[in-house]
């Protein structure tokens, strides 16, 4: 009986344990056991007795007790070291009832207890079988676990790379647009100081139109001064030749003279005041506020302007009726951002006339531009006014945005009246304001602080 | 002769009365001055069939050379109607034509010669 279990046992032990792998040497002796079992179990069989009992259990015993040896042998692996210590106490136990029945045969028959140390033997296998199981499944969790938890790690690193890649890309992505909108934002820029400076020129070519005819007429007299001048000196010569000499008429002459001198300095200067104010106006806007005559000012424009269309259409023609108000204070003002505005207003003023002119006005039509000054409380008005086309109400609603234009593509930036705007508002603390009807005509009113 | 000088420039007059200094000494030639077309408009009326010549710029504030041309034309004056001749920056044919239209006897640009406006002055002076 015993030695099946035995043979039992140890099988299962060299599988359990991984013998073939882990002790070669023992396996291949343990391997031939099988023949002493037989042996002994044969034994059994044919004849029995005390002797076959003994060798059967001692048989066990030894099995046992190899058993521990080798568990012992392979200390280090976990498994094996529980399993030692599961059947240490049936191999002592089983050894020394071995050898107690060999010694004392009849005190061994009358203990009863041995069922029991055999039983505690067996619970003892027991406990270390149920710690072994546990703890080969508590490892097997903690492996699960620590698989589980490699995996996760591996997924969170895939993931983190893919995050990763996709983040560059997007700021790749966005780098590009950005150094795209840079670009734009800078060429956008570029073309406003473009069309600024376009506009200016454009005004600039107006003014250089009414400038050249303007300085033409000072010129004119200083010529003229000059010329006559040099007769009256030759007349006066002639004078000093003759026996006989006129004192009053010398003296007239001299006068004359020294007059015409006067005058000839008097237009020059006012040549030299015309290249001035011309250079003024195309300068970047000094921002200086100085005191600056109104009416003065205006007058001036409005001769500019004039000049600068009809320089451009010799057909034009229109009636400028002015209104100063005398003793109007002086205004301090950026001249010629003042100038600027005015020639603006009335170039427009100009336009609208010789539009509706142009689109068949009715008989006796007089084209015409007004410029009337007037003191207030505390401000000086300016009011520009014809009689042309107008505008209607939605026109009006979007005058002074810029780059808005009701003249046909290339005759107008649309920023004249955006920019006079700004220059009465935000330059001067000014109002600009503007009342129209349409096949009327139009008046814009400038309000200055004095 | 009696001529009227039509011309906001008041230096004009000073030019004409020391250019023609000889004529006026002489009594050949009488300029008066009128510094706008209602000035001009008012002396023709004030002094009537005196008038024998009128010399006008073209770009005056208010009435300009052309409507007082307009006028001077039109309007019942006392005969005879004095010629009108415009003196102008404005050389371009299209002043001209219309200056031409409205019945102006002769047309000069400015800068004036005025040797030439002598002659021409003379001429009407002999006819």
């Amino acid at each position: 009986m015993a030695t099946p279990t035995a043979l039992g046992l140890m099988y299962w032990g060299r599988k359990t344990l991984q013998l073939p792998e882990r002790l070669p040497a023992y396996d291949r002796w343990l391997r031939q056991l099988w023949k002493p079992a037989v042996a002994v179990m044969a034994l059994g069989l044919l004849g029995g007795g005390r002797v076959a009992d003994w060798l059967d259990d001692f048989f066990l015993a030894a099995v046992l007790v190899l058993g521990v040896f080798i568990c012992w042998q392979l200390r280090t692996y976990r498994p094996a070291l529980l399993v030692g210590i599961g059947l240490l106490p049936y191999a002592v136990a089983q050894l020394l009832e071995l050898l107690l029945r060999l010694v004392a045969p009849d005190w061994m028959k009358r203990q009863g207890g041995l069922d029991n140390v055999d039983g505690l033997c067996f619970m003892w296998m027991g406990i270390i079988f149920f710690i072994a199981r546990s703890q080969h499944k508590t490892q097997q969790a903690e492996q699960a676990h620590r698989l589980a938890a490699e995996q996760e790690q591996r997924s969170i690193e895939s993931q983190t790379q893919t995050l990763e890649y996709e983040v560059g890309q997007r700021t790749a992505a966005l780098s590009r647009q950005t150094n795209e909108l840079r670009a734009t934002l800078q060429e956008l820029q570029a073309t406003q100081d473009q069309l600024i400076q376009r506009e200016k020129m454009a005004s600039l070519g107006e003014l250089t139109a009414g400038i050249a005819h303007e300085i033409q007429n000072p010129l004119n007299f200083v010529n003229n001064f000059a010329d006559v001048s040099a007769e009256l000196v030759a007349e006066l010569a002639e004078e000093r030749a003759r026996p006989q000499r006129d004192a009053d008429l010398e003296a007239e002459l001299l006068a004359d003279l020294r007059q015409n001198l006067q005058r000839i300095s008097q237009h020059g200067k006012r040549a030299s005041g015309i290249v001035r104010g011309m250079l003024a106006h195309s300068r970047q806007g000094s921002g200086e506020r100085q005191p600056v005559d109104v009416n003065a000012l205006c007058d001036e424009y409005l001769r500019l302007a004039y000049h600068g269309l009809r320089a451009k259409d010799k057909a034009f023609n229109a009636t400028l009726d002015t209104n100063f108000a005398s003793g109007l204070p002086p205004v301090e003002a950026v001249a010629g951002d003042l100038g600027r505005v005015l020639l603006n207003l009335l170039t427009n003023a100009f336009y609208a006339v010789q539009k509706r002119q142009q689109q068949g006005a009715e008989l006796g039509y007089q084209p015409t531009v007004r410029v009337a000054t007037a003191a207030g409380h505390d401000e000086v008005l300016i009011t520009v006014q014809d009689n042309g086309i107008g505008m209607s109400a939605d026109v009006l609603q979007k005058l002074f945005q810029p780059f808005f234009t009701t003249k046909p593509v290339g005759e107008g930036t649309g920023l004249g009246l955006s920019l006079a705007h700004d220059i009465i508002t935000k330059g001067h603390g000014g109002t600009l304001e503007v009342a129209s009807q349409v096949g009327e005509g139009t008046t814009f009113s400038i309000q200055l602080p004095q | 002769m009696k001529i009227l000088v039509v011309d906001d420039e008041p230096d004009v007059r000073v030019l004409f009365e020391q250019r023609f200094r000889r004529e006026i000494r002489s009594g050949e030639f009488h300029f008066s001055f009128a510094y706008s077309g209602e000035e001009a408009l008012t002396f023709l009326r004030d002094h009537p069939s005196e008038v024998v010549l009128i010399l006008s710029d073209i770009n005056m504030p208010g009435m300009s050379g052309l409507e007082l041309l307009r006028h001077v034309k039109t309007d019942p004056l006392p005969p005879p109607p004095p010629r009108v001749m415009m003196l102008t920056a404005y050389g371009d044919e299209g002043t001209q034509h219309e200056a031409e239209r409205l019945g102006a006897d002769d047309f000069l640009t400015k800068p004036v010669d005025f040797t030439a406006l002598r002659e021409k002055l003379h001429e009407i002076e002999n006819t």
